[in-house]
Protein backbone atom coordinates (compact mmCIF):
# COMPACT_ATOMS: atom_id res chain seq x y z
CA UNK A 1 0.00 0.00 0.00
CA UNK A 2 1.16 3.49 -0.78
CA UNK A 3 2.45 5.10 2.43
CA UNK A 4 1.95 8.60 1.10
CA UNK A 5 -1.69 7.87 0.42
CA UNK A 6 -2.13 6.50 3.93
CA UNK A 7 -0.60 9.60 5.54
CA UNK A 8 -2.56 11.89 3.24
CA UNK A 9 -5.87 10.23 4.04
CA UNK A 10 -5.12 10.04 7.77
CA UNK A 11 -4.32 13.74 7.91
CA UNK A 12 -7.47 14.51 5.93
CA UNK A 13 -9.59 12.36 8.26
CA UNK A 14 -8.10 14.06 11.29
CA UNK A 15 -8.67 17.54 9.86
CA UNK A 16 -12.26 16.77 8.89
CA UNK A 17 -12.89 15.23 12.31
CA UNK A 18 -11.55 18.30 14.10
CA UNK A 19 -13.39 20.70 11.79
CA UNK A 20 -16.66 18.83 12.29
CA UNK A 21 -16.27 18.93 16.07
CA UNK A 22 -15.17 22.57 16.06
CA UNK A 23 -18.03 23.64 13.83
CA UNK A 24 -20.50 21.60 15.89
CA UNK A 25 -19.24 23.30 19.06
CA UNK A 26 -19.51 26.77 17.58
CA UNK A 27 -22.90 25.96 16.12
CA UNK A 28 -24.19 25.72 19.69
CA UNK A 29 -22.78 29.18 20.37
CA UNK A 30 -24.14 30.60 17.15
CA UNK A 31 -27.51 28.98 17.72
CA UNK A 32 -27.84 30.68 21.10
CA UNK A 33 -26.67 33.99 19.66
CA UNK A 34 -29.11 33.79 16.78
CA UNK A 35 -31.98 32.85 19.07
CA UNK A 36 -31.11 35.84 21.20
CA UNK A 37 -30.97 38.20 18.22
CA UNK A 38 -34.32 37.00 16.92
CA UNK A 39 -35.80 37.59 20.37
CA UNK A 40 -34.13 41.04 20.68
CA UNK A 41 -31.67 39.78 23.29
CA UNK A 42 -27.88 39.81 23.41
CA UNK A 43 -27.13 36.13 23.99
CA UNK A 44 -24.06 34.66 25.68
CA UNK A 45 -21.45 37.41 25.95
CA UNK A 46 -19.64 36.80 29.25
CA UNK A 47 -17.07 34.10 28.41
CA UNK A 48 -14.35 35.86 26.42
CA UNK A 49 -14.93 38.70 23.95
CA UNK A 50 -18.49 38.42 22.59
CA UNK A 51 -18.76 35.15 24.53
CA UNK A 52 -16.73 33.18 21.99
CA UNK A 53 -15.35 30.91 24.73
CA UNK A 54 -18.89 29.82 25.62
CA UNK A 55 -18.66 26.40 23.86
CA UNK A 56 -15.53 25.59 25.89
CA UNK A 57 -17.31 26.55 29.11
CA UNK A 58 -20.28 24.41 28.08
CA UNK A 59 -18.01 21.48 27.28
CA UNK A 60 -16.22 21.73 30.62
CA UNK A 61 -19.59 21.90 32.36
CA UNK A 62 -20.75 18.77 30.54
CA UNK A 63 -17.64 16.87 31.61
CA UNK A 64 -17.90 17.94 35.23
CA UNK A 65 -21.52 16.82 35.64
CA UNK A 66 -22.30 13.55 37.37
CA UNK A 67 -22.46 10.67 34.90
CA UNK A 68 -25.62 8.94 35.98
CA UNK A 69 -27.00 5.60 34.78
CA UNK A 70 -30.53 4.80 35.99
CA UNK A 71 -30.94 1.65 38.08
CA UNK A 72 -33.25 -0.16 35.68
CA UNK A 73 -31.51 0.96 32.52
CA UNK A 74 -29.88 -1.53 30.19
CA UNK A 75 -26.32 -0.51 30.98
CA UNK A 76 -24.54 -1.48 27.78
CA UNK A 77 -27.16 -0.19 25.41
CA UNK A 78 -27.36 2.96 27.51
CA UNK A 79 -23.64 3.54 26.97
CA UNK A 80 -23.40 2.69 23.26
CA UNK A 81 -26.51 4.72 22.32
CA UNK A 82 -24.82 8.14 22.26
CA UNK A 83 -21.73 6.50 20.76
CA UNK A 84 -23.70 5.27 17.76
CA UNK A 85 -25.38 8.65 17.36
CA UNK A 86 -22.05 10.46 17.33
CA UNK A 87 -20.33 7.83 15.16
CA UNK A 88 -22.97 7.83 12.45
CA UNK A 89 -23.15 11.59 12.23
CA UNK A 90 -19.35 11.78 11.88
CA UNK A 91 -18.75 9.02 9.31
CA UNK A 92 -21.06 10.67 6.79
CA UNK A 93 -18.35 13.26 6.23
CA UNK A 94 -16.13 10.59 4.60
CA UNK A 95 -17.81 10.85 1.21
CA UNK A 96 -18.10 14.62 1.01
CA UNK A 97 -15.90 16.22 -1.65
CA UNK A 98 -14.59 19.33 0.10
CA UNK A 99 -12.85 20.97 -2.85
CA UNK A 100 -10.96 20.49 -6.08
CA UNK A 101 -7.63 18.64 -6.10
CA UNK A 102 -4.79 20.14 -4.12
CA UNK A 103 -1.16 19.80 -5.27
CA UNK A 104 1.21 19.49 -2.32
CA UNK A 105 4.70 17.91 -2.02
CA UNK A 106 4.49 16.76 -5.63
CA UNK A 107 1.30 14.78 -4.99
CA UNK A 108 -2.23 15.36 -6.14
CA UNK A 109 -4.39 15.28 -3.05
CA UNK A 110 -8.10 14.67 -3.49
CA UNK A 111 -9.99 16.61 -0.85
CA UNK A 112 -12.29 13.70 -0.14
CA UNK A 113 -11.67 10.81 2.22
CA UNK A 114 -13.23 8.17 0.04
CA UNK A 115 -14.63 8.56 -3.47
CA UNK A 116 -17.20 5.78 -3.55
CA UNK A 117 -19.02 5.01 -6.75
CA UNK A 118 -22.11 4.59 -4.60
CA UNK A 119 -21.64 7.66 -2.43
CA UNK A 120 -25.34 8.45 -2.13
CA UNK A 121 -26.23 4.89 -1.20
CA UNK A 122 -23.63 5.00 1.55
CA UNK A 123 -25.13 8.29 2.71
CA UNK A 124 -28.61 6.83 3.00
CA UNK A 125 -27.30 3.70 4.66
CA UNK A 126 -25.61 5.77 7.35
CA UNK A 127 -28.70 7.95 7.75
CA UNK A 128 -30.78 4.85 8.38
CA UNK A 129 -28.31 3.64 10.99
CA UNK A 130 -28.33 7.02 12.75
CA UNK A 131 -31.85 6.38 14.03
CA UNK A 132 -30.44 3.41 15.96
CA UNK A 133 -28.47 5.72 18.23
CA UNK A 134 -31.68 7.48 19.25
CA UNK A 135 -33.77 4.32 19.36
CA UNK A 136 -31.26 2.38 21.47
CA UNK A 137 -30.75 5.32 23.82
CA UNK A 138 -34.48 5.80 24.29
CA UNK A 139 -35.11 2.08 24.77
CA UNK A 140 -32.24 1.54 27.20
CA UNK A 141 -33.29 4.41 29.46
CA UNK A 142 -36.32 2.44 30.68
CA UNK A 143 -38.37 5.63 30.82
CA UNK A 144 -41.68 6.23 29.10
CA UNK A 145 -40.73 9.71 27.90
CA UNK A 146 -37.49 8.45 26.42
CA UNK A 147 -39.31 5.63 24.70
CA UNK A 148 -41.91 8.00 23.30
CA UNK A 149 -39.16 10.23 21.97
CA UNK A 150 -37.39 7.26 20.43
CA UNK A 151 -40.57 5.91 18.81
CA UNK A 152 -41.36 9.31 17.39
CA UNK A 153 -37.81 9.64 16.10
CA UNK A 154 -37.86 6.31 14.32
CA UNK A 155 -41.28 6.75 12.74
CA UNK A 156 -40.41 10.28 11.68
CA UNK A 157 -37.07 9.30 10.19
CA UNK A 158 -38.51 6.33 8.30
CA UNK A 159 -41.32 8.46 6.87
CA UNK A 160 -39.11 11.30 5.75
CA UNK A 161 -36.33 9.09 4.41
CA UNK A 162 -38.72 7.96 1.66
CA UNK A 163 -39.38 11.44 0.31
CA UNK A 164 -35.72 12.29 0.77
CA UNK A 165 -34.67 9.20 -1.15
CA UNK A 166 -37.07 9.90 -3.99
CA UNK A 167 -35.83 13.46 -4.36
CA UNK A 168 -32.25 12.18 -4.27
CA UNK A 169 -33.12 9.73 -7.07
CA UNK A 170 -34.26 12.71 -9.15
CA UNK A 171 -30.82 14.26 -8.74
CA UNK A 172 -29.15 10.93 -9.51
CA UNK A 173 -31.16 10.67 -12.72
CA UNK A 174 -30.15 14.19 -13.67
CA UNK A 175 -26.46 13.52 -13.02
CA UNK A 176 -26.39 9.93 -14.21
CA UNK A 177 -24.16 8.87 -11.32
CA UNK A 178 -24.33 7.80 -7.68
CA UNK A 179 -20.91 9.24 -6.91
CA UNK A 180 -20.97 12.59 -5.12
CA UNK A 181 -17.85 13.69 -6.99
CA UNK A 182 -19.58 13.18 -10.33
CA UNK A 183 -22.70 14.95 -9.10
CA UNK A 184 -20.63 17.96 -8.04
CA UNK A 185 -18.60 18.00 -11.26
CA UNK A 186 -21.81 17.95 -13.32
CA UNK A 187 -22.77 21.27 -11.72
CA UNK A 188 -19.61 23.01 -12.95
CA UNK A 189 -19.67 26.80 -12.65
CA UNK A 190 -23.18 28.06 -12.11
CA UNK A 191 -24.88 24.97 -13.55
CA UNK A 192 -26.47 24.11 -10.22
CA UNK A 193 -29.19 21.53 -9.74
CA UNK A 194 -31.41 23.92 -7.79
CA UNK A 195 -32.22 25.76 -11.03
CA UNK A 196 -33.43 22.55 -12.66
CA UNK A 197 -35.10 21.02 -9.61
CA UNK A 198 -36.51 23.70 -7.30
CA UNK A 199 -39.39 21.50 -6.05
CA UNK A 200 -37.00 18.66 -5.44
CA UNK A 201 -34.80 21.04 -3.47
CA UNK A 202 -37.70 22.14 -1.25
CA UNK A 203 -38.70 18.53 -0.55
CA UNK A 204 -35.15 17.51 0.18
CA UNK A 205 -34.60 20.49 2.44
CA UNK A 206 -37.75 19.82 4.49
CA UNK A 207 -36.75 16.17 4.79
CA UNK A 208 -33.28 17.18 5.95
CA UNK A 209 -34.87 19.23 8.72
CA UNK A 210 -36.83 16.16 9.76
CA UNK A 211 -33.84 13.84 9.49
CA UNK A 212 -31.67 16.01 11.73
CA UNK A 213 -34.52 16.38 14.25
CA UNK A 214 -34.54 20.15 13.94
CA UNK A 215 -37.51 22.39 14.55
CA UNK A 216 -40.25 22.35 13.33
CA UNK A 217 -39.70 18.58 13.28
CA UNK A 218 -38.04 18.24 16.68
CA UNK A 219 -40.72 15.98 18.10
CA UNK A 220 -38.27 13.33 19.35
CA UNK A 221 -36.87 15.82 21.82
CA UNK A 222 -39.66 18.26 22.48
CA UNK A 223 -38.99 19.63 25.92
CA UNK A 224 -42.51 20.57 26.91
CA UNK A 225 -44.25 17.31 26.10
CA UNK A 226 -41.58 14.68 26.71
CA UNK A 227 -39.41 16.45 29.31
CA UNK A 228 -36.36 15.91 27.16
CA UNK A 229 -37.35 13.27 24.63
CA UNK A 230 -35.06 10.31 24.00
CA UNK A 231 -32.25 11.77 26.13
CA UNK A 232 -34.35 12.46 29.25
CA UNK A 233 -32.31 10.05 31.37
CA UNK A 234 -28.94 11.07 29.98
CA UNK A 235 -26.52 13.31 31.79
CA UNK A 236 -22.94 14.50 31.57
CA UNK A 237 -20.99 13.92 28.37
CA UNK A 238 -23.40 11.21 27.17
CA UNK A 239 -26.02 13.91 26.84
CA UNK A 240 -23.29 16.09 25.38
CA UNK A 241 -22.62 13.47 22.71
CA UNK A 242 -26.29 13.38 21.74
CA UNK A 243 -26.48 17.16 21.47
CA UNK A 244 -23.16 17.23 19.65
CA UNK A 245 -24.24 14.56 17.18
CA UNK A 246 -27.33 16.59 16.40
CA UNK A 247 -25.21 19.60 15.53
CA UNK A 248 -22.72 17.52 13.56
CA UNK A 249 -25.62 16.01 11.64
CA UNK A 250 -26.85 19.52 10.89
CA UNK A 251 -23.39 20.46 9.56
CA UNK A 252 -23.16 17.33 7.42
CA UNK A 253 -26.67 17.64 6.01
CA UNK A 254 -26.01 21.28 5.15
CA UNK A 255 -22.95 20.05 3.27
CA UNK A 256 -25.02 17.41 1.47
CA UNK A 257 -27.70 19.90 0.45
CA UNK A 258 -24.95 22.17 -0.83
CA UNK A 259 -23.47 19.30 -2.82
CA UNK A 260 -26.70 18.00 -4.30
CA UNK A 261 -28.34 21.31 -5.13
CA UNK A 262 -25.95 24.24 -4.88
CA UNK A 263 -23.06 22.76 -6.80
CA UNK A 264 -20.84 21.88 -3.84
CA UNK A 265 -17.54 23.67 -4.29
CA UNK A 266 -18.42 25.06 -7.72
CA UNK A 267 -18.77 28.79 -8.09
CA UNK A 268 -19.34 31.07 -11.09
CA UNK A 269 -16.12 32.15 -12.72
CA UNK A 270 -14.12 29.21 -11.36
CA UNK A 271 -12.45 28.64 -14.75
CA UNK A 272 -10.33 31.75 -14.22
CA UNK A 273 -8.39 30.01 -11.46
CA UNK A 274 -6.38 26.82 -11.42
CA UNK A 275 -4.20 24.66 -9.21
CA UNK A 276 -3.95 25.35 -5.51
CA UNK A 277 -5.67 28.76 -5.70
CA UNK A 278 -8.72 27.08 -7.13
CA UNK A 279 -8.56 24.35 -4.47
CA UNK A 280 -8.44 26.86 -1.61
CA UNK A 281 -11.14 29.05 -3.16
CA UNK A 282 -13.40 26.05 -3.77
CA UNK A 283 -13.08 24.92 -0.15
CA UNK A 284 -13.92 28.44 1.03
CA UNK A 285 -16.93 28.65 -1.30
CA UNK A 286 -18.14 25.25 -0.13
CA UNK A 287 -17.93 26.28 3.50
CA UNK A 288 -19.75 29.54 2.81
CA UNK A 289 -22.58 27.52 1.27
CA UNK A 290 -22.61 25.18 4.29
CA UNK A 291 -22.76 28.12 6.68
CA UNK A 292 -25.63 29.68 4.77
CA UNK A 293 -27.60 26.46 5.16
CA UNK A 294 -26.71 26.17 8.85
CA UNK A 295 -27.96 29.72 9.26
CA UNK A 296 -31.23 28.89 7.49
CA UNK A 297 -31.65 25.76 9.64
CA UNK A 298 -31.36 27.88 12.78
CA UNK A 299 -33.44 30.71 11.40
CA UNK A 300 -36.27 28.25 10.71
CA UNK A 301 -35.92 26.75 14.16
CA UNK A 302 -36.49 30.07 15.89
CA UNK A 303 -39.35 31.06 13.60
CA UNK A 304 -41.71 28.11 13.24
CA UNK A 305 -43.46 26.27 16.07
CA UNK A 306 -43.35 22.49 16.31
CA UNK A 307 -45.67 20.26 14.28
CA UNK A 308 -48.26 18.08 15.90
CA UNK A 309 -47.43 14.44 15.35
CA UNK A 310 -50.35 13.64 13.07
CA UNK A 311 -49.61 16.77 11.04
CA UNK A 312 -46.02 15.60 10.73
CA UNK A 313 -47.13 12.23 9.37
CA UNK A 314 -49.67 13.91 7.11
CA UNK A 315 -47.00 16.17 5.66
CA UNK A 316 -44.54 13.33 5.20
CA UNK A 317 -46.78 10.67 3.65
CA UNK A 318 -49.54 12.63 1.96
CA UNK A 319 -47.71 15.72 0.73
CA UNK A 320 -43.97 15.27 0.38
CA UNK A 321 -43.90 11.73 -1.01
CA UNK A 322 -46.55 12.37 -3.75
CA UNK A 323 -44.87 15.66 -4.67
CA UNK A 324 -41.48 13.98 -4.86
CA UNK A 325 -42.90 11.12 -6.94
CA UNK A 326 -44.65 13.38 -9.43
CA UNK A 327 -41.47 15.41 -9.69
CA UNK A 328 -39.52 12.21 -10.32
CA UNK A 329 -41.97 11.14 -12.99
CA UNK A 330 -41.84 14.48 -14.82
CA UNK A 331 -38.05 14.53 -14.63
CA UNK A 332 -37.95 11.02 -16.05
CA UNK A 333 -40.24 11.94 -18.94
CA UNK A 334 -38.22 15.05 -19.76
CA UNK A 335 -34.96 13.09 -19.69
CA UNK A 336 -36.49 10.40 -21.88
CA UNK A 337 -37.65 12.98 -24.42
CA UNK A 338 -34.22 14.60 -24.47
CA UNK A 339 -32.55 11.23 -24.98
CA UNK A 340 -34.82 10.63 -27.95
CA UNK A 341 -36.77 7.64 -26.61
CA UNK A 342 -40.06 8.84 -28.05
CA UNK A 343 -38.70 9.94 -31.43
CA UNK A 344 -40.37 7.09 -33.31
CA UNK A 345 -43.80 8.09 -31.96
CA UNK A 346 -43.51 11.77 -32.80
CA UNK B 1 -76.76 41.29 20.26
CA UNK B 2 -75.30 44.65 19.46
CA UNK B 3 -71.58 44.65 20.21
CA UNK B 4 -70.65 46.93 23.09
CA UNK B 5 -67.02 47.11 22.15
CA UNK B 6 -65.34 47.09 18.78
CA UNK B 7 -63.23 44.11 19.75
CA UNK B 8 -65.66 41.46 18.61
CA UNK B 9 -64.39 39.28 15.78
CA UNK B 10 -66.36 36.75 13.80
CA UNK B 11 -64.58 33.42 13.87
CA UNK B 12 -64.12 32.05 10.41
CA UNK B 13 -63.62 28.37 9.64
CA UNK B 14 -63.85 28.55 5.91
CA UNK B 15 -61.64 25.99 4.15
CA UNK B 16 -58.13 27.13 3.34
CA UNK B 17 -57.32 28.23 -0.17
CA UNK B 18 -54.62 26.44 -2.12
CA UNK B 19 -52.00 29.08 -1.33
CA UNK B 20 -52.79 28.83 2.36
CA UNK B 21 -52.58 25.06 2.26
CA UNK B 22 -49.07 25.28 0.87
CA UNK B 23 -47.97 26.87 4.17
CA UNK B 24 -44.76 28.05 2.56
CA UNK B 25 -45.88 31.68 1.95
CA UNK B 26 -46.91 31.97 5.60
CA UNK B 27 -43.59 30.47 6.68
CA UNK B 28 -41.68 32.95 4.54
CA UNK B 29 -43.69 35.79 6.06
CA UNK B 30 -42.80 34.55 9.52
CA UNK B 31 -39.14 34.28 8.60
CA UNK B 32 -39.22 37.85 7.33
CA UNK B 33 -40.48 38.98 10.72
CA UNK B 34 -37.75 37.12 12.61
CA UNK B 35 -35.12 38.42 10.21
CA UNK B 36 -36.21 41.99 10.90
CA UNK B 37 -35.84 41.33 14.61
CA UNK B 38 -32.36 39.96 14.02
CA UNK B 39 -31.23 43.33 12.68
CA UNK B 40 -32.93 45.41 15.34
CA UNK B 41 -31.08 47.17 18.11
CA UNK B 42 -30.85 45.12 21.31
CA UNK B 43 -32.84 46.40 24.23
CA UNK B 44 -30.67 44.75 26.85
CA UNK B 45 -28.91 46.81 29.51
CA UNK B 46 -25.72 44.92 30.39
CA UNK B 47 -26.05 45.34 34.11
CA UNK B 48 -22.71 45.43 35.90
CA UNK B 49 -21.10 47.60 33.21
CA UNK B 50 -24.14 49.66 32.43
CA UNK B 51 -26.52 50.80 35.15
CA UNK B 52 -30.03 51.79 34.31
CA UNK B 53 -30.82 55.41 35.17
CA UNK B 54 -33.57 55.62 37.77
CA UNK B 55 -36.31 58.20 37.71
CA UNK B 56 -35.85 60.98 40.31
CA UNK B 57 -38.98 59.73 42.06
CA UNK B 58 -37.77 56.11 42.20
CA UNK B 59 -38.79 54.55 45.51
CA UNK B 60 -35.78 52.73 46.95
CA UNK B 61 -34.08 52.63 50.35
CA UNK B 62 -35.31 55.16 52.90
CA UNK B 63 -33.33 58.01 54.41
CA UNK B 64 -34.01 59.97 57.61
CA UNK B 65 -33.10 63.54 56.77
CA UNK B 66 -31.33 66.13 58.85
CA UNK B 67 -32.06 69.83 58.48
CA UNK B 68 -29.60 72.43 57.23
CA UNK B 69 -27.96 72.65 60.66
CA UNK B 70 -27.48 68.91 60.88
CA UNK B 71 -30.30 68.23 63.33
CA UNK B 72 -32.59 65.23 62.86
CA UNK B 73 -35.97 66.22 61.46
CA UNK B 74 -37.91 63.30 62.86
CA UNK B 75 -40.08 64.01 65.88
CA UNK B 76 -41.34 60.44 66.31
CA UNK B 77 -44.94 61.46 65.70
CA UNK B 78 -45.64 57.97 64.33
CA UNK B 79 -47.62 59.11 61.27
CA UNK B 80 -45.35 57.12 58.98
CA UNK B 81 -45.91 53.98 61.06
CA UNK B 82 -49.66 54.56 60.90
CA UNK B 83 -49.60 55.18 57.17
CA UNK B 84 -47.45 52.16 56.46
CA UNK B 85 -49.68 49.45 54.90
CA UNK B 86 -47.07 46.76 55.48
CA UNK B 87 -46.50 47.71 59.11
CA UNK B 88 -42.80 47.80 58.52
CA UNK B 89 -42.00 50.86 60.66
CA UNK B 90 -41.61 50.83 64.45
CA UNK B 91 -40.26 53.58 66.64
CA UNK B 92 -39.70 54.59 70.24
CA UNK B 93 -40.02 58.27 71.10
CA UNK B 94 -37.90 60.13 73.63
CA UNK B 95 -37.71 63.66 75.05
CA UNK B 96 -34.85 65.94 74.10
CA UNK B 97 -32.57 66.66 77.06
CA UNK B 98 -30.70 69.88 77.72
CA UNK B 99 -27.59 70.13 75.57
CA UNK B 100 -29.01 67.97 72.80
CA UNK B 101 -30.40 70.92 70.83
CA UNK B 102 -27.71 70.47 68.20
CA UNK B 103 -28.74 66.85 67.59
CA UNK B 104 -32.52 67.03 67.38
CA UNK B 105 -34.60 69.74 65.79
CA UNK B 106 -37.64 69.61 68.12
CA UNK B 107 -38.32 68.64 71.71
CA UNK B 108 -39.28 65.09 70.86
CA UNK B 109 -37.21 62.69 68.78
CA UNK B 110 -37.06 59.03 67.80
CA UNK B 111 -34.79 57.12 70.12
CA UNK B 112 -35.23 54.00 68.08
CA UNK B 113 -36.48 53.95 64.49
CA UNK B 114 -36.62 50.67 62.60
CA UNK B 115 -37.80 49.71 59.13
CA UNK B 116 -38.07 46.08 58.23
CA UNK B 117 -36.97 46.09 54.62
CA UNK B 118 -38.47 42.64 54.04
CA UNK B 119 -41.91 43.92 55.03
CA UNK B 120 -41.57 47.23 53.24
CA UNK B 121 -43.32 47.36 49.88
CA UNK B 122 -41.73 50.69 48.89
CA UNK B 123 -45.08 52.38 48.35
CA UNK B 124 -43.85 55.75 49.58
CA UNK B 125 -46.81 56.43 51.88
CA UNK B 126 -44.44 57.14 54.82
CA UNK B 127 -42.86 59.89 52.77
CA UNK B 128 -46.27 61.26 51.93
CA UNK B 129 -47.47 61.10 55.53
CA UNK B 130 -44.43 62.73 57.11
CA UNK B 131 -45.24 66.33 58.18
CA UNK B 132 -41.64 67.14 59.07
CA UNK B 133 -39.86 66.23 55.85
CA UNK B 134 -37.96 63.63 57.81
CA UNK B 135 -38.33 60.42 55.84
CA UNK B 136 -37.76 60.08 52.10
CA UNK B 137 -37.32 57.20 49.73
CA UNK B 138 -34.22 57.43 47.57
CA UNK B 139 -32.88 55.85 44.41
CA UNK B 140 -30.55 53.62 46.40
CA UNK B 141 -31.27 49.89 46.33
CA UNK B 142 -31.53 47.80 49.50
CA UNK B 143 -28.62 45.36 49.30
CA UNK B 144 -29.14 41.64 49.75
CA UNK B 145 -28.23 39.95 53.02
CA UNK B 146 -28.02 36.38 54.24
CA UNK B 147 -29.92 36.80 57.53
CA UNK B 148 -33.45 38.07 57.99
CA UNK B 149 -32.41 40.16 60.99
CA UNK B 150 -29.98 42.09 58.84
CA UNK B 151 -32.89 43.53 56.92
CA UNK B 152 -34.22 45.40 59.96
CA UNK B 153 -32.62 48.78 59.42
CA UNK B 154 -32.05 50.91 62.52
CA UNK B 155 -31.14 54.54 62.79
CA UNK B 156 -27.48 53.70 62.11
CA UNK B 157 -28.39 52.81 58.53
CA UNK B 158 -31.32 55.13 57.97
CA UNK B 159 -30.16 58.54 59.20
CA UNK B 160 -28.04 60.36 56.66
CA UNK B 161 -24.51 61.28 57.63
CA UNK B 162 -23.67 64.97 58.11
CA UNK B 163 -20.69 64.82 55.76
CA UNK B 164 -22.52 63.10 52.91
CA UNK B 165 -26.11 64.35 52.81
CA UNK B 166 -28.48 62.58 50.45
CA UNK B 167 -29.97 64.75 47.73
CA UNK B 168 -33.77 64.70 47.87
CA UNK B 169 -34.45 67.95 46.03
CA UNK B 170 -36.11 66.11 43.15
CA UNK B 171 -38.60 64.24 45.35
CA UNK B 172 -42.27 65.14 45.21
CA UNK B 173 -42.98 65.70 48.91
CA UNK B 174 -40.44 68.39 49.75
CA UNK B 175 -41.23 71.89 51.00
CA UNK B 176 -43.96 70.90 53.46
CA UNK B 177 -42.38 72.78 56.35
CA UNK B 178 -41.84 76.05 54.53
CA UNK B 179 -45.41 76.20 53.31
CA UNK B 180 -46.70 76.95 56.79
Amino acid sequence: MDTGLLIEKSVLVLIIFLISLGIAAYQTYFERKLAAWIQDRVGPDRAGPFGILQPIADGVKMFLKEDFIPKDADKWLFIIGPGIAMFTSLITSAIIPWGTDLELFGRTITLQVADFDIGILYLFAVLSISVYGIMIGGWASNNKYSLYGAIRASSQMISYELAMGISAITIIMLSGSLSLTDIVNKQHGMNWNIFYQPICFVVFFICSLAETNRAPFDLPECENELIGGYHTEYSSMKLGLYLFSEYTAMFISSAIIAILFLGGYNFPGMDNFSGNTLAVLSVIVFFIKIFIFIFIFMWIRWTIPRFRFDQLMHLGWKVLIPVAMVNLLITGIVIAINEGWFNEFM
Amino acid sequence: MESLTNRKKVVSDKPMTFMEELYLPAIFRGMKVTFKHMLQKRKTIKYPEEIRVFAPVYRGMHVLKRDEKGRENCTACGLCAVACPAEAITMVAAERKKGEEKLYREEKYAEKYEINMLRCIFCGLCEEACPKEAIFLTDRIVPTEFERNDFIYGKDKLVESIEFPIDITKRQHTGKRTEK
